[in-house]
């Protein structure tokens, strides 16, 4: 029998995971709904590797309350995997992840410092068999704390927030991407996260609805009160809308600093990508 | 060769084994049930009025060519009276829940394991769980319900259905000849009520195998559109032997 379970380890190890994520389910919290408050989120020497694939090494980052704060970097360098680590879809190897001082993979999380967060997915992630305004409301129904009329008010109140006012009955299938992006935005919203996380939000967008995506993002910071952290290859996008941001190369942070700092930065790998996401392609 | 085969085997009992853990986990969820109601009953009904035209026409198929097949063989000995008998066991204790289950694993054990798998690759299991919501509790327990309800349902459609389909290729096979009234004295002398619960027995517990190994399959989907597929025939194949080793088993237990 130890021999099987030697050889395979998948099972013991299923089953237990089986067990202790029965055990953490979250109890019910929902009291604090109204006061979302920016919180910090500190990353401390993280490590990842996929089957020897080193993706994130030695990763240090420290994010202040209320920040918008932008990571970016070439397509494969591990921000996704970065984010997700944040979020606690993703156990790192090695390291913590404090969000406001409790560490994250301790899960001790109780009422007093809950938190919540939210991200806003690379391909949005909207459930296509709900409408928008279901996609927007999952959360707060699932809660089942609020009656339904007031979950309608604050659907229709996020929708507005991200430009969408009056299409809670669209079918998610008719949607555009950049409204995809939007409802996306919205179903995070209704969460009234302290820490909100886009992923590559400006991917496969064109230039107008980027510049209006980067609008409504911009909206938010002045009218919900949250951290803010979002990562992506665009940079201009990234500098205009951030108070800091850390370049990340080959599993790495190389940099770190305000959108001024940044542009003006000797790091020839930053210089390299300022120029080529800039001026075209390299050896131009 | 021998270590790939060894490789085969070893994963195959990773496979199981974590099948074995999601279920774990969804019996536990299944203490929501109360909750997710409209979604179980909107897949039983997907699941079962869906397939009920084709479960009815296989099975009449079935019976009719069981009928024929022992039918014309039993003519041989002059033994024909007892096909009422012969065709209704059989329906009731294997072909029934078997063929129904097979049939139900091709047409939504392999859309489940589409469903969810494109679900993984775009994210949206991920998006379920920042959202605090267990994808175990939200996906796989209303289709685990379901199925464990809507399969023994058809599968008593399917045998009353081949019954019938045996009774009119009885009656009007020349060959093997026999009035219906003689066929169906013939099936409720001999057929038992634990027989058919024998048959319902199995059903239930394939319907199980349908949903778990949909669900599961659909989880382990990556690669984007290309995985999707690929996961949709596995689901299937694994579901069909799982199937067939799961009716071994239950038959040696319920002799
Ligand atoms: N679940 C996983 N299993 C195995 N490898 C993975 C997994 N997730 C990510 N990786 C690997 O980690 C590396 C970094 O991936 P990641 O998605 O974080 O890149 P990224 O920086 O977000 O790129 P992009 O800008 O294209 O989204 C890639 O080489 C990828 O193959
Ligand atoms: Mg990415």
């Amino acid at each position: 029998m130890a021999d099987i379970s030697e050889q395979n380890p998948g099972l013991l190890k299923r089953l237990s995971h089986a067990f202790t994520r029965m055990a953490d389910e979250q109890p019910v919290s929902i009291a604090d709904y109204e006061d979302a408050t920016g919180v910090s989120v500190q990353i401390e020497q993280l490590n990842k590797s996929f089957n020897g694939n080193h993706v994130l090494k030695d990763i240090d980052l420290e994010i202040k309350p209320g920040e918008t704060f932008s990571i970016i970097g070439p397509s494969g360098t591990g921000k996704s995997v970065l984010l997700k680590h944040i979020v606690n879809l993703i156990k790192p190897d090695s390291g913590r992840v404090f969000i406001d001082g409790a560490d994250i993979g301790k899960r001790s999380i109780t009422d007093s410092n809950r938190f919540s967060y939210s991200m806003v997915f690379q391909t949005s992630a909207l459930f296509n068999s709900l409408t928008v305004g279901e996609n927007v409301g999952l959360w707060l129904r699932e809660k089942e704390v609020f009656p339904e009329r007031r979950i309608r008010r604050i659907i229709r109140e996020k929708l507005r927030l991200v430009g969408l006012g009056g299409k809670e009955n669209l079918q998610t299938s008719e949607l555009s991407g950049g409204m995809k992006k939007r409802v996306a935005i919205a179903r995070s919203l209704a969460m009234n996260p302290d820490l909100i996380l886009y992923d590559e939000p400006t991917a496969e967008l064109d230039p107008v609805t980027t510049d209006e995506l980067a609008r409504v993002i911009d909206s938010l910071k002045d009218m919900v009160n949250l951290t803010t952290i979002i990562v992506s290859h665009d940079l201009n996008f990234a500098l205009y809308l951030s108070d800091r941001v850390a370049m990340m190369d080959k599993g790495k942070i190389i940099e770190v600093g305000t959108p001024e700092e940044i542009k003006q930065s000797q790091n020839p790998i930053i210089r390299n990508f300022i120029y080529t996401t800039t001026k075209g392609l390299k050896g131009d | 060769m021998l270590r790939a085969i060894g490789k085969k085997l070893l994963n195959s009992a990773q496979a199981s084994g974590e099948i074995l853990a999601l279920l774990v986990e969804t019996l536990y969820y299944c203490k929501d049930a109360p909750r997710n109601l409209p979604t179980i009953f909107r897949q039983i009904y997907d699941i079962g009025v869906g397939t009920l035209p084709i479960a009815s026409l296989m099975s009449l198929f079935i019976g009719m060519v069981l009928a024929l097949q022992t039918g014309s063989q039993l003519a041989k000995f002059g033994t024909q009276e007892a096909i009422g008998a012969v065709v209704g066991l059989s329906m009731a204790k294997e072909l029934g829940p078997v063929m129904t289950s097979l049939l139900v694993a091709g047409r939504i054990g392999s859309s489940m394991a589409a469903e969810v798998g494109a679900m993984q690759v775009y994210e949206e299991i991920d998006a379920l769980r920042t959202l605090e919501i267990n994808p175990v509790r939200y996906l796989v327990m209303p289709r685990l319900l379901a199925c464990l309800v809507s399969v023994p349902l058809l599968t008593i459609f399917a045998v009353m259905i081949g019954i019938v389909g045996g009774s009119v290729v009885s009656d009007v096979n020349p060959v093997i000849n026999v009035p219906m009234t003689v066929y169906f004295d013939n099936l409720k002398n001999s057929l038992e009520a634990s027989e058919i619960l024998n048959g319902l027995v199995k059903s239930f517990f394939f319907g199980g195998i349908i949903a778990q190994v949909g669900c599961y399959v659909g989880f382990k989907t990556s690669g984007g559109a290309r995985g999707i597929g690929y996961s949709t025939t596995r689901s299937v194949v694994m579901a069909f032997l799982m199937i067939m080793i799961a009716d071994y088993f239950l038959t040696r237990f319920m002799l």
